[in-house]
């Protein structure tokens, strides 16, 4: 690889080791301190390799020099700051006493208690997700605000504020008390979903930073999986309905970048290994007494990875959604149940439930209103995707309803 | 792709292996469900954070393919409060038993765009 492309490579695997270890060697209070340090070593990197070529280890060099610098950081620090924070400067002369220990063990450790720290309850969950993006992801605000379809200043302002907010409650780079991973642990894992959702039903058009999402949450969540501390039966759920997922990323956006319907993908384009992956896991996941919504939300993944119509698909399926809809309700989740619905006790009954759920400002009610009504009342239909049309937003998504009246009207 | 340092899993599993992991598992959230277990003691995620309420929310939701990926698009509802959530909530068509319950979850701020 040339340096051209391997710097954005090494930025993204090794970006966030550095940030994590240095944070904790400056502490969390010095965060801004290790972003930058992180930053301009791989400046330096662009600028040093354009000049002399790639050295035999670019890692190595990258970690050397991040050494360097946080060791001078720490020592100009001290100079500085001898007459205006004497506390800074004891704390930062004991830590000068050694250098960031960028062992394998410890950029471990250090990333998974960043991702604790992160995660903490203090901050808003967005925050959080905003925070594990730049900082364990090493994604630009560009790029996060793209993903959250807002701009620049929004993130930027959201991200001072959930740091400072973590400075005033004096957050360390840590593992929670044994007595506290449990609850601490849940918290991180609605930070890996959202992540993951964020990735994989973002309206963002670009792609491949969704895909780079999906991954990321994934990555994470293996990270949870292979320590012996986080490697719950919830954490495995989770990571098993990720991959269920992730498995038909390829088949479900085409060329254009424009969405592929479930019926009209094309399954050998379905990644298998990721499919097996998830089965693993979720196999891993069904043990103990605490079922998860994760643990549901997974097993009814892997029936999606299942492209049959059979009545006892669905009728296993629609289960798994009264189960669900009973430990964590929500008017989506019962929208799909729905539809699963039509598939057991026909279009009619779905029909009238959906009706109950009255979700009059939501596209997919309508469309799925739609659907049910196409071939019983067709008018009806035509209504609905009506509505639909006017409440979507995405070009995608108009695109989509759009073929739907048009396939009714012909 | 991703590369997992779980190697049981990392190698495709036969159709006969997933038969039985999925066989496994099924036979364990039945047995979780039988005993009912799932009620009031289930996942922390659900039962503490249930009302985890931030102002001016967005309720957003998991990757359920049904209706996003079968009929096109992404879900997100909007509501103006918690309680509006809430309202939304009472819709649950499973929820007509006695003792069940209705747990709003607010996931993340909107902007309004988000």
């Amino acid at each position: 690889m040339e340096h051209q492309q391997i710097i954005p490579h090494l930025f993204r695997t090794e970006y966030r080791k550095l940030i994590s270890v240095l944070c904790r060697y400056f502490g969390f209070d010095q965060i801004e301190l290790a972003e930058d340090v992180a930053s301009e070593t791989f400046l330096i990197a662009a600028q040093n390799w354009g000049i002399n070529g790639l050295p035999p280890n670019p890692t190595a060099w990258l970690y050397s020099v991040a050494k360097n610098k946080a060791k001078n950081q720490l020592q100009r620090g001290n100079l500085f700051d001898t007459r205006i924070a004497p506390k800074i400067r004891e704390t930062a002369t004991a830590l000068y006493a050694y250098e960031p220990d960028l062992s394998p063990q410890n950029i471990n450790d250090s990333q998974l208690q960043m991702m604790f720290a992160i995660c903490h309850p203090a901050i808003s969950t967005e925050a959080q997700v905003g925070l594990a993006l730049r900082i364990l992801c090493g994604f630009g605000i560009n790029e996060i605000a793209d993903a959250f379809l807002t701009n620049k200043e929004t993130i930027n302002k959201r991200l001072y504020r959930a740091k400072e907010k973590l400075r005033e409650e004096k957050i360390k780079i840590e593992m929670p008390a044994k007595s506290e991973i449990e609850r601490r642990l849940d918290q991180v894992l609605t930070t890996i979903y959202l992540l993951f959702n964020e990735g994989y039903y973002s309206l963002s058009s670009d792609t491949t930073l969704r895909k780079d999402l999906c991954l990321e949450a994934l990555r994470l969540c293996t990270m949870l999986v292979e320590n012996k501390q986080t490697d719950k039966p919830k954490v495995n759920a989770l990571l098993s309905l990720m991959c269920f997922h992730a498995s038909r990323f390829e088949a479900r956006i085409g060329k254009n970048g424009e969405l592929i319907l479930y019926d009209d993908q094309d399954t050998s384009l379905w990644d298998t290994d990721l499919i097996s992956k998830g089965a693993y896991f979720l196999n891993s996941s069904a043990v103990g007494e605490q079922l998860s919504r994760y643990h549901l939300e997974a097993a009814i993944g892997y029936w999606r990875t299942q492209k049959l119509d059979t009545p006892e698909k669905w009728q296993v399926v629609l289960g798994l959604y009264d189960q669900l809809l009973q430990i964590a309700y929500s008017p989506i989740a019962a929208l799909n149940r729905a539809y699963v619905l039509s598939k057991v006790a026909g279009n009619k009954a779905a029909i009238a439930e959906a009706n109950k759920l009255d979700l009059t400002e939501n596209q997919f009610y309508f469309t799925l209103l739609g659907h049910l009504y196409t071939g019983i009342d067709n008018e009806q239909a035509m209504l609905n995707f009506r509505q639909a049309l006017s409440l979507a937003r995405s070009m995608a998504d108009r695109q989509i309803i759009q073929q739907k009246i048009d396939k009714l009207s012909s | 792709m991703l590369i997992f340092r779980h190697q049981d899993g990392s190698k495709i599993a036969s159709p006969e292996q997933m038969q039985k992991w999925m066989q496994a598992t099924m036979d364990w959230l039945n047995g979780i469900a039988a005993k009912g277990k799932y009620e009031g003691k289930g996942d922390g995620l659900v039962m503490d954070n249930a009302k985890v309420v931030h102002h001016g929310g967005t309720v957003t939701n998991g990757p359920f393919g049904e209706i996003k990926e079968t009929l096109g698009g992404y879900v997100i509802v909007k509501a103006d409060s918690i309680d509006e959530a809430a309202e939304f909530a009472k819709g649950c068509p499973v929820l007509g038993g006695e003792g069940n319950t209705v747990e709003v979850r607010l996931l993340a701020k909107g902007d309004g765009v988000h």
